[in-house]
């Protein structure tokens, strides 16, 4: 069923800074992830799938390998005549604007005041999962919450600022602390639901204060004043807020119920279609252990890596516990451990790069070694 | 009124494929998967896209359901246009009668106000049962400048082999004196590929008459192209250098499929130019296990590999277990082979399920008789039992224990 109350609004730039390099010429949405998505798939994924039809991306900078990405939403049946896809780039004279959630969100005010959808969901692009968003609409209806968060459980926190939340027995938020070391229980995830309305009304209040932070002045300010409840998301998640835990998610991916939790046939990861080629494997191949996308071409040995499309791998070359982006070319012999290698690398023969698990070595789109 | 296009493409995929047996029982032929993640019909699309060609007329006959689907707005081949684009042109009912498409040039007579409304120069014929890569605009280059009526797209074929294709006979300037069906002691080694360019205004003449002449089974090559090169119209033959199979038979669809492993075959389907466009499913990249050992083979999104895999084509999402052996075979969409188990030499049409140990095909080196060898077939959603045998040359239609 169309879910024609929801209206879906993504940030695709939030927490840019937090992949340093990998986000340098790119949004965090459009980081590539897992052979052969974006970060961003996974969430307009869970949108489209819990048959919302209607999303807005709200753009900051960086965003033109995002639209190359997205385009105009057909891969996520998005082209669509009344509802799909609308990016809501920069608008405005002044380069302040946009300078925080608050910002962005009031300069879209006019394209919210005309939806007609009765909720919004809000999120951040940095979460690899595959979230049941119509459990989390019914939850948010049925508990008659004013904001519902979406959380996971536990104290391990993904990124300085994260929310930390302390919830009653029916999930109702008690108390909400950003930084600090309170044991709380949840972690925020950067999703939130509330009506369209509330949040015109959130934003413009706060905007009349000279407040920016939507977190602390608009989440965690109404504590006690507005019904904010928690939403545990209990599926697979993965948050992307460093190198590190993008180099372990990757791997994560290897474990077969990994896969088995994301990609799952109710809810299919949908991606932009590229038309390569199966991978092939030549005489020499030697593969164990690893991922490996259409468009790939082995003759080398590759064991506990994530091979994305038209990535070609010589003979005699050996890639181990690696994240090999699109169009990287590993020639004959050279030698890979520990590496994340962003987009279109050439690594010359017999050239080697090792990192350790802890801290994988990171080489820049486009770079020759 | 629709704007003027120099040149419509008119496919004809009504064709069942019957030498294709268990494979075309429920889908036409072009709509039959090759080549990993393709159906047959993405080859004639795509090089129309690749051509400049924006308008082609899909002739649909015999089981059109899943080639309509496939088909659907045409968007994986950037046909999904506002006027032109890609038109699915079934048989259809009249106020007076309705007819099924009697022969391939009836198919296009039926459909003439589909092509007029275009006002084209010339009209493309092709079929939907080849595996090839060809520019067609150079083909209308061609015609163009032979200022001819009928072009035929012809290959140069072993003279050994001619007589098992409609070869054509050519004065030295390339034009056609005499066609010679299946000839058993052939003049020329040039085969019609059965891809025709023709200048619309004689092409339609020609159909008129066709259909006019009660005698005529309204076939192309059988009687369109000889009565027009009787009535002394232009006709040549435009020579194509590149590869090209015709996949209608159980061991044409297997070879054309290894192909694909041999470096030497001149058909590259990886890179960028030239691509073949396909409607693909949303599957994430396949998975190699600790176990498994592959080679010399093309895996599809979505498979998950614990066994061995030597020279074979796995279509999206095939699954191999641990212990099992797949040699020289194609595995089409959904497939499960279990543990143990062994195919080799086999089709394995799509969401076939091969019980642990059961042993699917033969080597041929291991056949006492070589006329007893050829490819296994088994048919689409097919459980083949545990333990089970599979001879070669079988073709496996029900449910075995």
């Amino acid at each position: 069923m169309r879910n024609n109350q929801v209206l879906g609004l993504l940030f695709p730039n939030a927490r840019d800074e937090a992949l340093g390099e990998i986000t340098a010429a790119r949004a965090m949405g459009s980081v590539p992830f897992g052979g052969r998505y974006r970060l961003v798939d996974f969430t307009l994924s869970n949108l489209v799938n819990a048959g919302i039809t209607k999303v807005g991306v709200i753009t900051k900078n960086n965003y033109q390998s995002l639209m190359d990405h997205i385009g105009a939403g057909k891969a996520w049946d998005l082209s669509r005549k009344s509802t799909g896809l609308r990016y809501l780039p920069p608008y405005g004279t002044s380069d302040e604007q946009y300078a925080g959630r608050i910002a962005s969100l009031a300069s879209i005010d006019r394209f919210l005041e005309i939806a007609t959808e009765e909720y919004v969901v809000m999120s951040d692009c940095y979460i690899v999962g595959s979230i049941d968003f119509e459990q989390l609409l019914r939850q948010h209806i049925l508990t008659g919450a004013d904001i519902t968060v979406a959380c996971k459980a536990g104290d391990k926190v993904d990124f300085p600022d994260q929310l930390r939340l302390t919830c009653g027995a029916d999930g109702q938020i008690q108390d909400i602390t950003i930084g600090g070391n309170k044991k709380s229980g949840y972690t925020g995830l950067g999703i939130y639901v509330m009506k369209r309305e509330r949040l015109r009304q959130l934003t413009a209040e706060a905007q009349s204060r000279n407040l920016g932070n939507f977190e602390r002045d608009v989440i965690q300010r109404h504590l006690g004043i507005l019904k904010l409840y928690s939403y545990p998301v209990m599926e697979y998640t993965e948050v992307i807020t460093s190198l590190s835990a993008y180099y372990r998610a990757s791997m994560n991916l290897l474990a077969p119920g990994t896969r088995r939790q994301l990609f799952t046939p109710e809810r299919p990861v949908l991606t932009k279609v590229r038309d390569t080629a199966p991978a092939v494997y030549g005489l020499h191949a030697a593969v164990s252990h690893s991922l490996v996308a259409d468009g790939a071409r082995i003759d080398g040995e590759v064991r506990n890596s994530v091979i994305f499309r038209d990535v070609h791998i010589g003979r005699g070359a050996v890639v181990e516990n690696a994240v090999i982006m699109q169009g990287t070319v590993i020639m004959q012999g050279a030698r890979l451990n520990c590496v994340i290698c962003d987009k279109g690398i050439t690594v010359k023969d017999g050239g080697s790069l090792r990192g350790a698990a802890s801290h994988p070595v990171y080489i820049e789109k486009g770079a020759v070694v | 009124m629709y704007r003027k296009q120099e040149c419509v493409a008119m496919l004809l995929a009504g064709g069942q494929g019957s030498r294709l047996y268990a494979l075309t029982k429920e889908i036409a032929k072009p709509a039959v998967p090759y080549g990993g993640k393709y159906r047959i019909i993405d080859f004639p699309l795509s090089n129309c896209t690749n051509s400049g060609i924006e308008t082609v007329g899909v002739l649909t006959q015999y089981q059109p359901l899943e080639l309509n689907d496939y088909l659907g707005s045409g968007e994986p081949w950037d046909l999904d246009r506002a006027e032109a684009g890609v038109h699915v042109l079934p048989p259809f009912q009249r106020q007076r009668g309705a007819d099924w498409y009697k022969g391939t040039a009836n198919a296009i007579y039926q459909n003439i106000p589909f092509i007029e409304r275009y006002r084209p120069e010339y009209v493309l014929v092709l079929s939907g049962d080849h595996i090839y890569k060809m520019d067609y605009s150079k083909l209308i280059a061609a015609h163009k400048e032979k200022q001819a009526d009928c072009t035929i797209a012809v290959l140069e074929v072993e003279m050994e082999e001619a007589s098992r294709f409609g070869i054509l006979n050519t004065n030295p300037d390339g034009s056609i004196y005499e066609f010679d069906e299946k000839p058993a002691v052939p003049k020329s080694n040039l085969a019609s590929m059965g891809i025709y360019v023709f200048t619309w205004d004689k092409l339609k003449k020609h159909l008129e008459l066709d259909e006019a002449n009660k005698k005529s089974d309204n076939d192309f090559g059988k009687n369109l192209l000889p009565a027009m090169l009787a009535a002394g119209e232009r006709m040549f033959a435009y020579r194509f250098g590149g590869y090209w199979k015709d996949v209608g038979t159980i061991d044409s669809l297997w070879e054309a499929n290894m192909d694909l492993l041999n470096p030497h075959v001149p058909l590259d389907l990886t890179g960028s130019e030239w691509r073949i466009y396909s409607r693909s499913p949303s599957a994430p990249p396949h998975y190699i296990g600790r176990a498994a050992d592959v080679q010399n083979s093309m895996i599809s999104e979505g498979c998950v590999i614990d066994g061995r895999v030597d020279f074979s084509v796995l279509f999206a999402n095939v699954t191999v277990e641990e212990g099992a052996e797949v040699l020289d075979s194609i595995l089409m969409p959904g497939t499960v082979v279990k543990k143990g188990a062994v195919v080799q030499y086999a089709i394995l049409a799509e969401n076939v399920t091969v019980g642990e140990g059961a042993v699917i095909g033969e080597r041929p080196e291991l056949c006492e008789d070589i006329k007893d060898w050829g490819v296994a077939v088994v048919a689409a959603g097919v459980g083949v039992g545990e333990g089970a045998k599979v001879p070669p040359k079988a073709m496996i239609e029900e449910d075995t224990p």
